[in-house]
């Protein structure tokens, strides 16, 4: 049986995005099954429109909605210093060609990585399967999450 | 049977081991892929990991300052 990853994508900050998604890449690309169960602010990252767009159920998720505005709009989880260092960091990482979180969720999908969605953020959030991206595979609760986990590493970022 | 390259000598954690793995991912059996990597940790990792996964590492050659040539067959 294949080693298994599975990681609680919580947070939503750019920094924290870049670190799911390294390990998450790195792990199926040495031929770990990997899931990644985006809940809460993380939801934010598997929208299937990125950007700042009113995604939600109601006026006021629809606000929420747009104020998370997708992976493009993330900020970082320190010295954040309005939004510029999200940029600065992009700068970087491109100067040294690094993978922008962009990039690795690309890789991530081509990769095979299992998608899933916590069902209690989405209620919270007004959103709904089919404001995510194809990939995400199913819509879960933590009993289901804690089975497809069973027997693997888990971690919360 | 085809020979095919990949130069990750530019790429960082964890693209070294996510292009390879694409691309070993597209051979054929008896296909072989040429990655150029840098020592540290590509070179140690990318024969190991790959030979994990059930493929053949048919060599590590030098192949530059601090670059390695890995051949790898499915």
């Amino acid at each position: 049986m294949a080693n298994k990853l599975s990681i609680i994508s919580f947070s939503g900050d750019f920094d924290k995005l870049t670190a799911v998604f390294t390990l998450a890449t790195g792990a199926a690309a040495v031929g770990y099954e990997v899931n990644l169960f985006f809940t809460f602010w993380g939801l934010d990252a598997i929208k299937k429109k990125q950007g700042r767009s009113f995604v939600g159920g109601s006026p006021l998720t629809r606000l929420f909605g747009f104020f998370m505005g997708g992976v493009k709009a993330a900020p970082v989880s320190r010295l954040n210093f309005l939004g510029a260092s999200p940029r600065i960091f992009r700068w970087l990482m491109r100067r040294n060609n690094v993978a922008t979180p962009e990039e690795l969720i690309d890789a991530a999908k081509a990769l095979g990585v299992h998608f899933y969605a916590c069902e209690m953020a989405m209620h919270i959030l007004g959103l709904t399967k089919d404001d995510f991206i194809p990939e995400v595979k199913d819509v879960l609760g933590v009993a289901s999450f804690l089975q497809i986990a069973g027997g693997g590493q888990t971690l919360f970022i | 049977m085809a020979t095919y390259q990949l130069d990750i000598t530019r790429e960082h954690c964890p693209m070294t081991f996510v292009k390879t793995k694409i691309e070993l991912a597209k051979l054929k059996a008896g296909d072989t892929l040429e990655v150029l990597l840098s020592e540290g940790e590509p070179l140690e990792n990318v024969p190991r990991t790959s030979q994990e996964q059930g493929y053949h590492v048919l060599g590590v050659e030098p192949a530059g300052e601090k670059i390695y040539k890995v051949i790898i067959q499915k």
